[in-house]
């Protein structure tokens, strides 16, 4: 039951497992809920959606899958899906019944029978009533059928509310919209790699008393010293085009000012050339070389650049490009030396990734970066993260 | 058995349905949402809607997977042995139940709290797949297994901070408790605080909606802040006109220490106060 269903949550990149899928079939059977089908999406998105990231794309495969299904009255209800009503009919029909509808045929046959009656019944009472086979004399249900509610018995208590799907409420905790100083701290956490690395240093108490009472001798443990083996150098790009990105940027570096204790960080104006500043006040008295950048911290830092990338392509490819000093070497061989100097390179582009194509420069350097250029969403932050926290040879 | 919300709390339609769900078939639900969301206390008022005992498994990041089950206590038992203590022989005196055994065995259905499952090592989830599905774990030391009389009812909270395994999502159901809207709000207010000025929590919720949609807020109050705010101001008998009067030089609301708990925040009003002093140029 509710194939296409699943398919189509499939489809929007919502992995509901077989597993899931007959957990939702056992709490139909267990009758967790009435015949609402409020409580029936409850259940659904209950049972199918474990990450808040992706209620709101339920709640669209939800509203299409269903659609015509749950609408008001007066609309073609030949959207019923025949698995919904067997599911319900199989529940609430007497074997009695059944067998009567056995006896009408299969259940396509049942579905055309109940969509001509529905038109007649339309025809008949005119706005009026909803229910067909009131009464307990129609194969479809005792105390009646909604046919766009399909509701056997009982009224739905929202009956003219905006459905609750289609409020899309979740729509801002889907991650590849919104990014806030929280979400970013937790895609970050992902670079914090605790290594016990390093000679033995530290007396393991814990493993020393159980290596104790189980030998029956002093057995003592040493075991190597904890600490945050991951080192980070963040490059932003400050001013002009970056303009409207400062906020997304502040968030981005207060997280990453907390989360990571080896954390160094300079400015570039629009592509890194051989000087960058720590103080973007005082960006053309104190600057530091990028040579000592680059012989200062070791290989093993992991570089991360935040920049739009938006610039004349001159800027990057041609020597004296740039667009407030002369530059004697151009912003592509800079780049090289950061990223052959740190293998663990990825480049965070605040401009969404569907304009990417439309810049040349963009493009340029998405290239310099060996395609190592994310979309500053919590999606593109953390496939940036898993690509720092990879093994890179050297 | 259904659980509609108690008289403490206010339950929203989604969440009585994840509820009853978890409780039906005895299937673990995870619950999320903003810290102050009222996780914690779900599992509470379900044991206290169900009458059921209610065991709960605090986790930190130091708490391993296998201490939920059980603790050899090999210390205590080399003690005995250098002592020449009887119960040495038995290494069953040595065995301490953790909260998931006593979950299992327990007389009567209780209700399993595993808060913070977030705040564990990574693998913590993984290593309990098996026994949450299962319902069931063997003992080395005895070699003995222990399976549920019946199956738990367990709510597990998550704040987020590292992502959960899929292979364990899968066996739950999953509740996201958004922020109440302010209908919702009112309802838990009243359940709260009965009696309390109708002019006055409107007045409250008013200035806390808008101290939430400030942008660039650090830490968001949320309901549990809403709440202790709203003691502080009966308690000081905070006079109704001083929430009225808006007056835009103040943009800092009066006791404000109870909803904001981040001294940039603050700052942050205070230079919102700052621009709204400045005459319009």
């Amino acid at each position: 039951m509710f194939f296409s269903f699943m398919e189509e949550l499939r489809s929007a990149g919502i992995s509901a497992s077989l597993k899931e899928h007959l957990a939702l079939l056992a709490a139909l059977d267990a009758d967790v809920i009435g015949q609402s089908p409020e409580e029936f999406y409850y259940l659904a998105r209950a049972t199918l959606v474990k990450d808040e990231a992706l209620l709101d794309r339920f709640d669209q495969v939800f509203g299409k899958v269903f659609k015509g299904v749950f609408t008001e009255y007066g609309q073609n209800p030949v959207d019923v899906p025949a698995d919904w009503l067997k599911a319900i009919a199989e529940k609430y029909l007497s074997p009695e019944e059944m067998a009567k509808i056995e006896k009408m045929g299969s259940w396509d046959e049942l579905m055309e029978t109940l969509k001509k009656r529905l038109e007649e019944q339309e025809k008949r009472h005119q706005g009026g009533n909803k229910w067909v086979g009131t009464g307990g004399t129609s194969p479809y249900g005792n105390s009646g059928y909604h046919p766009e509610g399909v509701r056997i018995g009982g009224e739905s208590k929202h009956k003219r509310a905006v459905k609750v799907w289609d409020k899309r409420e979740f729509q801002n905790l889907d991650n590849t919209k919104e990014l806030g100083t929280r979400n970013i701290k937790i895609a970050m956490r992902r670079l914090r790699r605790f290594a016990r690395d390093g000679a033995v240093e530290e007396l393991d108490i814990d493993g020393t008393i159980n290596g104790t009472a189980r030998q029956g001798w002093l057995d003592i443990k040493m075991r190597p010293e904890r600490r945050n083996a991951i080192k980070v150098l963040l490059m932003l790009d400050v001013g002009g085009s970056m303009d409207p990105f400062i906020k997304l940027c502040e968030e981005l570096f207060s997280a990453a000012t907390s989360e990571f204790k080896n954390l160094e960080f300079f400015y570039f104006h629009n592509c890194p050339y051989e000087g960058v500043w720590k103080d973007n006040k005082r960006r053309f008295s104190e600057r530091t070389q990028m040579w000592d950048v680059l012989h200062k911290f070791p290989h093993d830092y992991k570089v991360v650049m935040v920049g739009d990338a938006s610039m004349s392509p001159y800027e990057i490819t041609h020597p004296g490009g740039s667009v407030e000093h002369f530059n004697e070497e151009s912003g592509a061989v800079w780049i090289n030396r950061i990223t052959s100097t740190y293998p663990a390179t990825v480049w965070l582009n605040p401009v969404p990734e569907k304009q990417w194509g439309y810049s040349q420069s963009t493009k340029i350097i998405k290239e310099l970066v060996n395609d190592r250029m994310y979309p500053l969403t919590l999606e593109g932050l953390d496939d940036a993260m898993r690509e720092l926290s990879r093994k890179h040879g050297h | 058995m259904r659980f509609e919300g108690t008289d403490n709390y206010v339950a929203t339609d989604d969440l009585k349905v994840a509820v009853n769900a978890a409780t039906k078939l005895r299937r673990p639900l995870l619950v999320k949402g903003e810290p102050g969301t009222g996780k914690t206390v779900l599992a509470q008022e379900i044991a206290t809607a169900l009458g059921a005992p209610l065991i709960e498994w605090n986790i930190k990041s130091t708490t391993k997977a296998h201490q939920g089950l059980y603790e050899y206590d090999a210390v205590a038992r080399l003690r005995d042995s250098q002592l020449g203590d009887e119960r040495v022989h038995d290494i069953k005196n040595y065995i301490k139940k953790g909260k998931l055994w006593e979950a299992f065995t327990a007389p009567q259905l209780p209700v399993l709290l595993i808060d913070e499952i977030d705040k564990a090592d990574i693998e913590f989830p993984n290593d309990l797949l098996q026994e949450l599905d299962r319902m069931e774990f063997f003992v080395y030391e005895t070699q003995e297994t222990i399976k549920a009389v019946e199956r738990p009812i367990v709510i597990i909270t998550s704040n987020n901070e590292k992502e959960l395994p899929d292979a364990f999502l899968r066996r739950c159901f999953f509740h996201y408790i958004k922020f109440p809207d302010r209908t919702t709000m009112q309802a838990i207010i009243d359940v709260h605080f009965p009696g309390i000025q109708k002019m006055l929590v409107s007045k409250a919720m008013d200035i806390f909606y808008e101290v939430r949609d400030v942008p660039g807020l650090k830490k968001k109050p949320s309901t549990s802040e809403l709440l202790d705010w709203l003691k502080l101001l009966l308690h000081e008998d905070m006079p109704l006109d001083v929430l009225q009067s808006r007056d835009p030089t103040k943009a800092i609301p009066p006791l404000h220490g109870a909803l904001l708990k981040n001294e940039q925040d603050i700052m942050l009003f205070e230079r919102l106060a700052f621009m709204a002093r400045r005459p319009n140029t």
